[in-house]
């Protein structure tokens, strides 16, 4: 669960500052979502994975993470240039693919490939505690904070749970095939799930009173911005800003 | 104010979820300053039960609880309570619910108002009392049983109480840190109680055993002759007990 595989390999993009990250990162998916134009969205694409190789993340596991995203996207290629309405492209059958629709899939393909490689080269090389203390520095609303935290904290003890469970049907002869029987035992599963880890924020919560806990969590960390997080912000603040300006001058 | 150093005090605690026996029943407790109470009993026989209502995480249907000589009714009273007692769970993964060990030692001084650095010094020292030093940093969730609940210790006691509620606290601990656990009770300067099944522990930890039973206190002093079967080492040889022969 969890296994935070990209982090801690020391060089320059890891060390910045997880605020930088994690604005840098915002505010890249958000013009690279809204664009419109191909040259914008692969100048985007171009620089997530120049970034990527900057930070000297291991290749393989890079693609293995892209992989179940690109799955949906598989998906959309299969419906979209045949539901687009416009200029027929081919034909398969009875259906007609239309240049728009192609044209529409391929975009979403590089925008969202785009923001998963930055996605990762930035936030995931940081370890989730250092951004949900950064969150809270950058003024994320605290319940989202806490939500973060506490959903970190937990599950792993959930997903011990769900071991013990699932090792309990084992050794009484559970093998799962496609019956009722399955997807009862599988909603009982779930179910159980459910109950437990709602008793054990019950407790958890009894607990914190327990210790004088009146609604507010604190936060111990600090951070400080060194001149190399100064140069990469306005660095990548100016090159966003670029592809927002090549966007604006098309529209003119 | 406190009456002969009473500290805890109640009296006919009644307790129970709709349509099942009550989990408590006319319970009455006294617990004075200085004890170190052990307290047994089968399971289901309310000792949870009874710590949750002194804490004030359960209401009592029926009774009266005092507390350093003041009676406690509303959740504004039992954050004092809070305050001077602490419990520590049966869970460590209910207790711990911070990332990092640090943050969680420092969570209850944090809310009993000390500063930042205030807090930070008294985790690190409390962690270094109970022979954790070095731990600050540590993540929560992959610290041993063992470790997880030392540490679940040490955010009680960050709070510096002046008596503790223990639940269990063998349970699912090996015996090296069994003995370190006798160790450091045995070395604290806080009146407690002490809820085990495991007799030796007790005997070790506490310096009277309590009985519950059927959600009561049972005050059974009249001693019963009775035979039961032991276990230890030279076992097989024929052997006496407790009787010196004369010489």
């Amino acid at each position: 669960m969890l296994e935070e595989e990209f982090v801690s390999n020391g060089c320059l993009i890891h060390r910045l500052d997880p605020r930088v990250k994690i604005v840098v990162v915002f505010l890249f998916s958000v013009f690279v979502a809204v664009s419109n134009r191909f040259v914008i969205m692969l100048a985007a694409l171009a620089l997530g994975l120049s970034i990527v190789l900057l930070s000297r993340l291991p290749i393989k596991q890079l693609v293995r993470r892209l992989v179940p995203a690109n799955m949906f996207i598989l998906f959309l290629w299969l419906f979209l240039p045949f539901t687009f309405v416009g200029e027929p492209l081919f034909s398969a059958g009875p259906l007609v693919a239309t240049h728009e629709g192609v044209l529409c899939a391929a975009q979403i393909s590089i925008k969202s490939n785009a923001i998963m490689v930055m996605l990762i080269a930035l936030v995931t090389s940081t370890p989730i505690l250092t951004l949900g203390h950064a969150m809270h520095e950058l003024r994320v609303p605290k319940k989202i904070v806490h939500l973060f935290f506490f959903t970190y904290r937990y599950i792993h003890v959930i997903h011990r749970e769900y071991l013990r469970l699932v090792s309990a049907m084992k050794v009484r002869g559970f093998r799962p095939g496609t019956n009722m029987h399955t997807y009862k035992t599988y909603a009982y599963l779930v179910g159980m799930l459910l109950v437990r880890s709602s008793d054990r924020a019950e407790r958890v919560l009894n607990a914190m009173l327990c210790r004088g806990f009146r609604g507010n969590l604190y936060s111990l960390s600090a951070f400080s911005l060194k001149p190399h997080d100064v140069i990469s912000l306005v660095l990548m603040l100016a090159l966003i800003l670029a592809l927002g300006v090549l966007e604006w001058t098309k529209m003119a | 104010m406190d009456k002969n150093g009473l500290i805890i005090d109640l009296e006919d605690i009644c307790f129970g979820y709709p349509g099942r026996p009550r989990v408590l029943d006319k319970l009455s407790l006294l617990f004075f300053e200085g004890e170190r109470m052990g307290l047994m009993g089968s399971n289901g026989s309310g000792k949870t039960t009874m710590f949750h209502i002194i804490m004030g995480l359960l209401k009592p249907s029926a009774g009266r609880i005092e507390v350093f000589g003041r009676p406690v009714k509303k959740e504004k009273d039992f954050r004092d309570v809070r305050k001077r007692i602490g419990l520590l769970f049966q869970d460590a993964d209910d207790q711990l619910f911070c990332p990092t060990v640090l943050e969680d030692v420092a969570f209850g001084p944090l809310n009993l108002g000390k500063s930042q650095d205030e807090a930070k010094a008294i985790a690190g020292r409390t962690l270094e009392s109970l022979g954790l030093a070095g731990f600050q940093d540590r993540i929560t969730h992959k610290l041993s049983g063992g470790e997880k609940k030392l540490v679940s210790l040490a955010t009680v006691l960050a709070m510096e109480p002046e008596v503790l509620l223990l639940d269990e606290p063998t349970t699912g601990l090996d015996d090296a840190t069994e003995k370190r656990l006798v160790e450091i009770l045995r070395g604290l300067d806080i009146s407690y109680i002490l809820v085990s099944h495991d007799m030796e522990f007790l005997r070790e930890a506490t310096t009277g055993i309590t009985c519950m039973s059927n959600g009561t206190i049972v005050l059974d002093d009249e001693r019963i002759p009775h035979t039961h079967i032991h276990v230890h080492e030279y076992g097989r040889y024929v052997h006496d007990h407790g009787r010196k022969w004369p010489a």
